[in-house]
């Protein structure tokens, strides 16, 4: 046996694990220092869920996301309407009203055809809902064992309304941050259905569009700060990158964050963190004060929105950016996470 | 939630904190034995509510941390095996051995598969009888007995593709070992609930009397850990060194009798490498000879005595004086400080980083 030594994870130079993809600390690293450089994005342009292009005298929102969701379907939803609403999603996230999508598919040799139609009406359902068409697309097949039966790309355009410029760069403190309902249910029902979890209580996906509710906000005129969705990585990473971003403290009140019963007790049975398990359906948003009120019953007028609720505030400007949340005995310091969260031995 | 939300209670929390801070007269040391305590105590900020005086030594509870390089390392060599799938726990698929981590394995090729209890890995041998399942078996206590079962079911069911790579280990003589070190500076120990649980609390009566050290049997919530530290705090202050059950709505003094005597069947006890504490007596779990067809390092021999993804560092012989970095082969090429391979190409104070600063030019 050697003497103890403690030797190193795997760094970037080696080879593609499944935390590149987690939306993690690893993700990070690989845009910022891979992606980027290699795209030539300027080192201080701020990161969104889409680009902003002004095209004539307008702007459009512009943005991409690929699907590879296994079960392909799942309690709340499949692929396609998750490669549809998510895109939306993005979308809404830069205050745009989502107008067209692109599909790309990458079908794997032997996928029930019916299978397909189901998915593809799907999509075509979810769109119809959230106000925009699939306009264009491309289909490739795979050999059988390349790929895990179906894997979506799309990309979607939207007109971002004058006036309206949401981002990390617009967050100040003060601003009370708000999150449009209960978290973890998406990630908790996709493990529960891949890994036959047997949960007594079906958990079902948040999914769903939030581009109404984005809708409502700015019919209202609400001044939105920051809007960001909280997918992979939850709601925990959403908020470090903001804060990142922003170069602010956040102050949590951890009490205040909706987690559904079910979701809890599945989280403490797999050791996962709820506040970092995925979303589909689900919002933070920066505001000032003075309008938090108000914004917080247009999100809970929409369809799942009856939880949400004020979560904390921006507390002061502070170079790197930090959130912090209250414990019973002090606060702790949140982070992104180093890989993928991974249920634990005991 | 109901059997959590009131052990989080804040309440309840500072009014523990109050009597611990009205009961101390002066310092004292104790140490949460299990990782799952360390994690709860600063995720709910419990070392912030005690007196200055108290310090929480934090254990080598952590079944993860405490798996020797070695063994990490034979699993993935398990691992590169054809027609062998390698099946943990998830967390486990991302420590380094001293040739990567499992999910680094994975992302090479291997058939590496998380699972979330051992029966899921002699189902897969089921379901799979051309290729050979391999479970790797960490944890303490309270993960052994899910082991054992598993041997158990692989015998009823006759399967002949599915064995285990054993590196369980047990609490009771980790504390004996970290007491008996002559720089000890522990004077109260909480011992891990769930441990317990499982097997009872008997068997921490003779170290406490050995040692004169109060052992106090703690949960893993708030409430729970600050009445485990202040009835740990109360025996310090009254100059008693009892063993105490502070978990009773989990824990019975004798502790889960099934589990045990699956233990017993399947497994026997067997000195034990740590990780960090090198080999400690009797600490550990290995297959029975009854059971001895399910032990992976003799099913296969050759990929755990030279573990094939062996690279070419050589820092554990440096660490021990025996090698320089100069004589490593990689030194310089295939390991940079940009690239390290190894622990001592990374650290700032590695010789291997210092060597590779100032003497390049001489290599």
């Amino acid at each position: 046996m050697n003497a103890p030594v403690c030797p190193l994870p795997a760094t970037e130079e080696g080879v593609i694990e499944r935390g590149h993809g987690g939306g993690g600390a690893l993700t990070g690293r690989l845009v910022a220092a891979l992606f980027r450089p290699c795209f030539g994005a300027p080192p201080d342009e701020p990161l969104h869920d889409g680009a902003t292009l002004a095209v004539g005298g307008s702007r459009l929102a512009f943005t991409t996301d690929s699907f590879v969701v296994t079960p392909l379907e799942f309690p709340g939803g499949d692929i396609g309407a998750l490669a549809v609403i998510g895109t939306v999603n993005d979308l809404a996230m830069c205050g745009a009203k989502p107008l067209s999508l692109s599909a790309g598919f990458i079908l794997e040799e032997g996928l029930d055809i019916a299978r397909l139609r189901r998915i593809a009406a799907s999509m075509g359902q979810a769109a119809a809902a959230a106000g925009v068409r699939v306009v264009t697309g491309d289909t490739k097949v795979v050999e059988r064992g390349k790929g895990d039966g179906i894997y979506i790309t799309t990309a979607g355009v939207g007109l971002i309304p004058p006036g309206v410029t949401i981002g990390p760069q617009c967050v100040r403190p003060g601003d009370a941050v708000l999150l449009s309902g209960d978290v973890g249910r998406h990630g908790i029902a996709i493990m529960a259905a891949r890994e036959g979890l047997g949960f007594e209580t079906e958990i079902v996906s948040d999914l769903a569009s939030l581009a109404p509710a984005v809708a409502g906000l700015i019919a209202a005129g609400v001044t939105l700060h920051c809007l960001r969705d909280l997918t992979r990585g939850g709601l925990a990473s959403a908020l470090v990158e903001i804060a990142t971003g922003a170069g602010v403290e956040l102050r949590l009140d951890a009490a205040a964050v909706p987690v559904g019963e079910a979701v809890r007790g599945a989280c403490e049975i797999l050791g996962l963190d709820p506040w970092y398990v995925a979303n589909e359906g689900r919002l933070v948003a920066f505001v000032p004060e003075p309008e938090a009120a108000r914004a917080l019953a247009i999100l809970r007028s929409h369809p799942g929105g009856a939880e949400a609720a004020v979560i904390g505030r921006v507390a002061a400007a502070s170079g790197r950016g930090r959130v912090l949340a209250e414990t019973i005995g002090g606060v702790r310091v949140l982070d992104l996470l180093s890989g993928e969260q991974l249920p634990r031995i005991c | 939630m109901k059997y959590v939300d009131e052990y989080r209670d804040p309440v309840a929390a500072r009014r523990l904190a109050g009597a611990i801070r009205a009961l101390v007269t002066r310092p004292w040391t104790i140490m949460e034995i299990c990782g799952g305590q360390t994690h709860s105590l600063l995720r709910h900020g419990i070392d912030q509510m005690l007196p200055e005086g108290v310090t929480l030594l934090h254990g080598p509870g952590c079944p993860v941390c405490v798996t020797a390089a070695e063994v990490i390392d034979q699993a993935i060599a398990l691992a590169a095996t054809p027609g062998v799938i390698l099946c943990s726990f998830g967390d486990m698929l991302r420590v380094p051995g001293e040739t990567g981590s499992l999910l680094a394995a994975k992302a090479r090729g291997a058939d590496v598969r998380m699972v979330y209890s051992p029966l899921d890995a002699v189902a897969l041998a089921r379901a799979q009888p051309e290729r050979e399942v391999v479970f790797l078996a960490v944890g303490f206590e309270t993960t052994a007995p899910a082991s054992a079962m598993a041997v158990l079911a692989a015998a009823d069911a006759g399967l002949r593709n599915f064995s285990l790579l054993v590196a369980h280990v047990l609490v009771p003589p980790a504390i004996a070992a970290l007491l008996a070190a002559p720089d000890n500076r522990v004077q109260g120990f909480l011992a891990a609930g769930h441990v317990c649980t499982v097997m009872g609390y008997d068997e921490y009566e003779p170290i406490a009397r050995r040692f004169g050290v109060p052992i106090v049997v703690t949960g893993f919530e708030p409430v729970d850990l600050l009445q485990g530290i202040l009835a740990c705090l109360r025996q310090l202050e009254a100059r008693r060194a009892e063993v105490e059950n502070a978990y009773g709505r989990s824990v019975r003094l004798g502790g889960n009798a099934p589990a045990q005597a699956a233990l017993r069947q399947v497994f026997a006890v067997v000195p034990r490498v740590w990780r960090g504490m090198g080999e400690i007596p009797a600490s550990g779990l290995d297959l029975a000879p009854a059971y001895a067809r399910f032990d992976a390092r003799a099913r296969f021999p050759s990929a755990v005595a030279a573990p094939a993804s062996v690279g070419p560092c050589i820092s554990g012989e440096i660490l021990r004086g025996r090698s320089r970095p100069t004589a490593c082969p990689a030194f310089g090429t295939g390991c940079t400080p940009a690239r390290p391979l190894g622990a001592t190409m990374v650290s700032s104070e590695g010789a291997c980083a210092a060597y590779y600063r100032y003497r390049r030019a001489a290599a």
